[in-house]
């Protein structure tokens, strides 16, 4: 688990270090929550944001290191500063969890999602669909003489904007991955 | 040398070796393998209570009055949903508890066997943690970490949920000494906020000490420590309800408990004061008020082992995270090594205000020939108990909090009372379990009539294992604190608050068994408890009390420390309706 470089302890939270809460302004934050891969992990990250009334804009989760059988899961959240702290402080109390980094703290963090997109249809709409995933840098990766399915990654942004492009050239469905990130630099 | 045995025996192993000696359950289908191995041994004790509540709460008794974690054991689906409600109220007031719960067969789960129930999702959001274990050879060494995380850190219920076929099958026991748990929360605070409390102790003019029940699940260090502080600087102490005894109710700095039903000079002082320092309280809304309004001109230090306590509900100048006895060490060292000072000017000018709101006398009732007040009963209780190796737990509802106002308590440990979760039915079971603790002491269990009700069964427990357990019930056939706010907020209009068809509570108590006192003349009074406290046995005590007394002082919700409510004259119109939507 070495390539991790995780911290010991459950509560890598620093009370030291509160950013100022007194603000009211809604921010979206980026979250890595290093867990021990177990039954229920999820459940219990889950489980304490819908019981406490956070919101999830978006999350993922998958086993990053094998050996050391830890799983990270990618939360983007939004509330003020205050609420920001409690989730993070909440999230370091359970047991499972190993750490908690704000990506968000230090600039946006590197974010990517992948998305599946079905877009149906003829002719010359056929042909638009094709010509703007090529500017998209969107690959088909499954096509019939009257379908196609888009892979493309980026920011959810991206995604949205290629996905908002497709709906009248004969989008039919749509699967996103939710975001993965990393802070930038060392 | 690997030691090979069943999971069912691994787990009375695994209590031996934790130092258990108590076990507090209720048999059924999936536990029966453990209960066979119970049968087999003579060094852990079982009680077999009469509901799963009562394991609980009992194993919450004996460890708020021991210090150690209490265990419980009980069957899967009905057993597991009965412990629910104990495990809620040990999470909220830090209660280190292990519940054990038996659970179907790993091959019938998810198949709505019979007396199946998702347990550990039922309870995820009501433990510190919880795990069900698929494989015995992880039994033991599950059963090891659980100790330790109920323990470690801030205190906690956790619950292991064992199928049957786990209990059965033979595996690998893990010794206690060769775990590693990862879960180490920080326990030393940081230096450098330390000292900066200590400069703003040197200078603060109007402090005080707000302390809570992390003092006392700190240990007994910690309490001795928190005496030294006081007793060096001089600083005025309260409490809140959980912390009661980490500071002796005799200390000439005790200003009482605080609160929604605090002492006027506590909350008076919370409210003037410039320097708050929180040792191991959460700021909670019955402590609080009125937010916006909370002790606005006091700088506010916060001391917890739980990051997620600081800044949750009123932001903090300084925060320092640790347990609380490293903490108080680290404090009084640093102010020692500083000079020791204080402000000596300003100190006698603050005590002379604290003095001034003392005078107020705010516990001050009517006190009447002909009716027992429930104040005046506490009071005699106090006064006839004195001295005694005593232990008060209480249900829920003004008889809690006039026990809280009038009985004093000297030593942690000997006040269990369900502070967050506010359960009524907790203090009974949870008497048992402290007199299991401690056979030789005068346990108490301070109730109302309807509380008691709740968990009323468990005189059988009490019988069985000879519990002289003394229930002293204060018997206003109302739910007195329904009745109270309905008064106070709901026009008058008692909707369902008063205690219908009640039982002859001496006859109940003969019923099973045990002793039954009745008093309704304050004249009597002294002799009936002097009778029940002599007796070797449980007694039901039922204390017949003014029907409509009110319990003040009181902060009403909405309101700010400085707007308590003293008396009956104070309480018309005091409310407005948006205090009315707080709880």
């Amino acid at each position: 688990m070495s390539a991790l470089n995780i911290k010991k302890g459950a509560t890598s939270h620093s009370a030291y270090n509160l950013r100022d809460n007194h603000s009211d302004e809604i921010q979206r934050h980026t979250l890595a929550v290093i867990v021990e891969n177990e039954p229920g992990v999820l459940a219990r990250v889950i489980g304490l944001f819908s019981g406490r009334g956070y919101n999830i804009d978006s999350l993922t989760v998958a086993e990053v290191d094998h050996t050391g059988h830890l799983s990270r899961i990618t939360i983007v959240t939004s509330g003020t500063p205050h609420i920001i702290d409690q989730i993070e402080a909440q999230l370091g109390r359970i047991v499972s969890v190993r750490e908690v980094q704000d990506l968000t703290t230090t600039g946006r963090p590197v974010e990517r999602e992948l998305g599946l997109l079905k877009v149906a249809g003829k002719g010359e709409a056929r042909v638009e669909a094709l010509r703007l995933a090529d500017i998209f840098r969107a690959n088909v990766v499954d096509s019939t003489l009257e379908s196609f399915v888009f892979e493309i990654t980026g920011t959810s942004e991206k995604i949205d904007a290629f996905a908002e492009l497709m709906r009248p050239l004969g989008l039919v469905e749509i699967a996103r991955t939710g975001i993965a990130a990393l802070a930038r630099g060392a | 040398m690997t030691r090979q045995m069943t999971g069912a025996k691994m787990v009375v192993q695994a209590l031996k070796d934790q130092g258990v000696d108590t076990v507090f359950g209720y048999p059924g289908g999936a536990v029966l393998p453990i209960y066979d191995e119970i049968f087999q041994q003579n060094d852990i004790k079982h009680i077999l209570v009469r509901h799963e509540q009562g394991a609980v709460h009992a194993a919450e008794g004996y460890a708020r009055s021991t210090g150690k974690p209490g265990v419980a054991l009980v069957t899967s689906g009905p057993g597991a949903t009965n412990a629910v409600t104990g495990l809620t109220d040990a999470l909220m007031d830090s209660i280190p508890i292990i519940v054990l719960t038996g659970q179907v067969p790993t091959f019938m789960i998810g198949s709505d066997a019979f007396q199946e129930a998702d347990t550990v999702g039922i309870t995820r959001p009501c433990t510190k943690h919880n795990w069900l274990v698929k494989e015995t050879d992880k039994l033991a060494a599950t059963l090891h970490e659980a100790f330790h995380v109920a323990t470690a850190g801030r205190p906690g219920p956790v619950l292991i949920d064992i199928p049957k076929d786990v209990q059965f099958a033979t595996g690998t026991y893990t010794e206690k000494k060769t775990i590693r748990p990862h879960y180490q929360p920080q326990v030393k605070g940081d230096i450098t906020a330390i000292t900066e409390l200590v400069k703003l102790m040197e200078k603060a003019k109007r402090p005080v000490f707000y302390t809570g029940g992390g003092v006392i699940n700190s240990g007994p260090a910690a309490s001795q420590l928190l005496r030294e502080l006081v007793g060096a600087t001089d600083f005025p102490i309260t409490s809140t309800l959980m912390g009661l005894g980490s500071y002796p109710a005799s200390g000439k700095n005790w200003l009482g408990m605080l609160g929604m039903h605090g002492l006027y000079e506590a909350n008076m002082a919370m409210h003037d004061c410039d320097l708050m320092i929180n040792i191991g309280a959460r700021f909670d809304d019955r402590i609080t008020g009125r937010l916006d309004a909370f002790s606005p001109k006091s700088k506010k230090v916060h001391i917890d082992i739980d990051p997620s306590s600081i800044n949750k509900v009123v932001r903090v100048d300084i925060a320092i995270l640790g347990d609380v006895a490293h903490v108080l060490e680290d404090i009084l060292k640093v102010w020692k090594a500083r000079g020791r000072v204080t402000d000596k000017e300003s100190l006698p000018k603050w005590w002379k205000q604290i003095n001034d709101w003392r005078a107020v006398k705010c516990l001050t009732y009517r006190n009447s020939d002909t009716i027992i007040k429930p104040q005046y009963a506490l009071e005699r209780l106090e006064a006839l108990t004195k001295g005694m190796d005593r232990y008060i737990c209480t249900e829920v509802g003004q008889h809690q909090m006039w026990a809280a106002q009038f009985l004093g308590f000297e030593d942690p440990n000997r006040w269990m009372t369900s502070g967050g979760l506010g359960t009524m039915g907790y203090g009974f079971p949870a008497s048992i379990g402290v007199q299991m603790a401690h056979p030789d002491a005068m346990v108490i269990n301070v109730a109302g009539e309807a509380s008691w009700l709740m968990n009323m069964q468990e005189m059988g427990t009490a019988i069985q294992y000879r519990l002289p357990v003394k229930q002293f019930i204060l018997n206003n056939e109302r739910l007195g604190m329904v009745r109270q706010w309905q008064q106070l907020l709901h026009g008058e209009r008692y909707s369902q608050s008063w205690s219908e068809a009640l039982p002859d509570f001496v006859k109940l108590a003969e019923a099973f068994g045990a002793k039954g006192i009745r008093c309704d003349n304050p004249a009597d009074l002294d002799e009936a408890i002097k009778e029940m406290l002599a007796y070797d046995g449980p007694v039901i005590f039922d204390c017949l009390v003014e029907k409509h007394e009110n319990c003040f002082p009181m902060i009403p919700s909405g309101k700010a420390h400085n707007e308590m409510l003293m008396g009956e004259a104070s309480t018309e119109g005091a409310i407005q309706a948006g205090g009315a939507v707080m709880v």
